[in-house]
């Protein structure tokens, strides 16, 4: 095979997979470049599961309500994988005055987005999820929200795209991106290999930022950790995905029996990884101290492992998508910011379809690259 | 290691085996034939297999069955085990209850010490 294709896509992970995926289903010719040992091997398959809606920027609403619409009840059976979605309603926890005001203001901001989400009081909360403690005052609830499996879901893309013939390769670190008389088409790795494409996508999570630096574009975004961690299998508690008002606690029970829950300690950014998605000593307890505190059943329940990742945080919260005018042939798809699993399959569906077509049924234009200014 | 590494090259068809049935990962109870298919659906690294089928996930953590697995994919992919890199080992080394691993807090007030 060789180093030409209609279409390159930078990163391996669920976002470059899927893109590969949706691609090859419109005939597309691909070749998909991973700079790690392993595909989805970034955020990918360390997150926490969730295909929700609830709690999202209204800006990128539409676009996952379309993947819940159209793509991930079916998701499983098209990738011949089992994705486990579950798709039960998302809960997210308050437990004081300024959580509800949070909740409140994400709710009213996703209702005028036409998201059918509302706000229940405490007691609701535990008809809904009996294992809450009397903590939880409030939260707000969509019932189409739900959760899946990040690892059997990635690999699902990437096997069902290697089947239709995308050529992958993997520890083919991308270096720098160049242009041939004013257009995007070159890509060059660590390992010499060049490769050139009519149109290159850019969905390296964080790395994107230096690799899309070689043709002078700037993306405002930082790579910043996060962790999580899995109980041993439990009985069948309950279906719904959960998250808090806070942001700083998240999970779901998986099919397998255990838990995955992710969470922070409130010293990110400041922990010493050494350069290495490595967890912190004080992250896990932290986590465990606040699982606890909403579900006190667990208390015994035993952590089996846990581990760390990054997210690309972008400086507003949500991804950047589509054609970037002064790089023609650049295709940009990152910034997700630590939500990206969800979306991914309704985000890839739709550059696919703007890359093959020129348009997109769902608009995309409050997500392009040019939304940055300076505040004056 | 970041060598190159073409998914695309041919390791030859999925040959099902009188052993398929065999359980390798006790934990999860996955079978020789699972794992062996799972290197033909692609997933070539020790990492992409164990996310895929969950070996090594289970309550032993890999540590009975990670060396079989690995032997098993190496054949498969018709090269020596001593090319595929294992899966990262994960903290805790043991199960541990929520309630003792979120007890580091308490048992610094108590007695003083940290660490303990």
């Amino acid at each position: 095979m060789g180093n030409n294709a209609e279409i390159i896509v930078i990163g391996g992970g669920i976002i470059g997979c899927a893109i590969s995926y949706y691609l090859a289903k419109r005939g597309a010719d691909v070749i998909c470049l991973e700079g790690s040992d392993h595909f989805g091997n970034g955020g990918s398959s360390r997150n926490g599961g969730g295909v929700r809606q609830s709690g999202r920027d209204p800006r990128e609403l539409p676009l996952v309500m379309y993947g819940i619409r159209n793509l991930w009840p079916f998701l499983s059976e098209e990738l011949d994988v089992d994705c486990e979605y579950h798709q039960d309603g998302n809960l997210r926890l308050g437990k004081t005055k300024k959580h509800e005001e949070i909740l409140t203001g994400l709710t009213e901001r996703a209702v005028k987005a036409g998201l059918d989400v509302k706000m229940i009081d405490g007691d609701e909360v535990r008809r809904i999820n009996p294992y809450l403690s009397e903590e939880v005052t409030c939260a707000s609830w969509c019932p189409t929200d739900g959760h899946a499996n990040p690892l059997t879901t990635t690999l699902g893309f990437y096997k069902a795209a290697r089947k239709m013939g995308v050529h992958f390769l993997s520890g083919e670190k991308v270096i720098e991106m160049r242009k041939v008389k004013g257009v995007l088409r070159k890509v060059i790795c660590a390992s010499g290999n060049i490769y050139e494409g009519e149109t290159i996508v850019l969905a390296a999570g964080y790395e994107s930022r230096a690799i899309a630096g070689t043709v002078g574009i700037d993306i405002p975004m930082q790579p910043a950790m996060l962790e999580a961690l899995v109980t041993e299998a439990e009985p069948p508690m309950f279906d719904q995905m959960l998250g808090t008002a806070e942001a700083d606690f998240y999970g779901h029970q998986t099919k397998h029996g255990s838990f995955v829950f992710g969470g922070s300690s409130g010293l990110e950014g400041f922990t010493k990884d050494n350069g290495t998605p490595v967890c912190y000593a004080k992250t896990a307890p932290c986590i465990c101290r606040g699982i606890m505190k909403y579900f006190p059943d667990l208390a015994e329940a035993k952590i089996v492992r846990t581990w760390a990742g990054w997210m690309d945080r972008c400086v507003d919260g949500v991804p950047v998508l589509g054609k970037v005018e002064e790089v023609p042939g650049l295709i940009l798809a990152c910034g997700f910011t630590g939500h990206g699993f969800g979306i991914a399959p309704g985000a890839a569906d739709q550059l696919a379809e703007l890359i093959t077509t020129g348009s997109t049924q769902v608009d995309l234009s409050a997500l392009r690259y040019d939304r940055f200014r300076a505040k004056i | 290691m970041n060598a190159v590494n073409d998914r695309s090259r041919d390791i030859g068809p999925f040959i099902p085996g009188t052993d398929d049935d065999i359980l390798i990962c006790r934990c999860e109870e996955i079978t020789k034939g699972e794992i062996r298919k799972a290197v033909h659906d692609g997933m070539w690294t020790m990492t992409e297999i164990r996310r895929y089928l969950r070996t090594g996930m289970g309550l032993c953590q890999g540590q009975t069955c990670a060396k079989l697995v690995k032997a098993i994919v190496a054949k498969e992919l018709g090269i020596s085990p001593a090319e595929l890199e294992p899966a990262t080992s994960r903290v805790p080394m043991r199960p541990i209850e929520m309630r003792i691993f979120a007890n580091e807090l308490a048992d610094k007030k108590e007695d003083g010490q940290d660490g303990k």
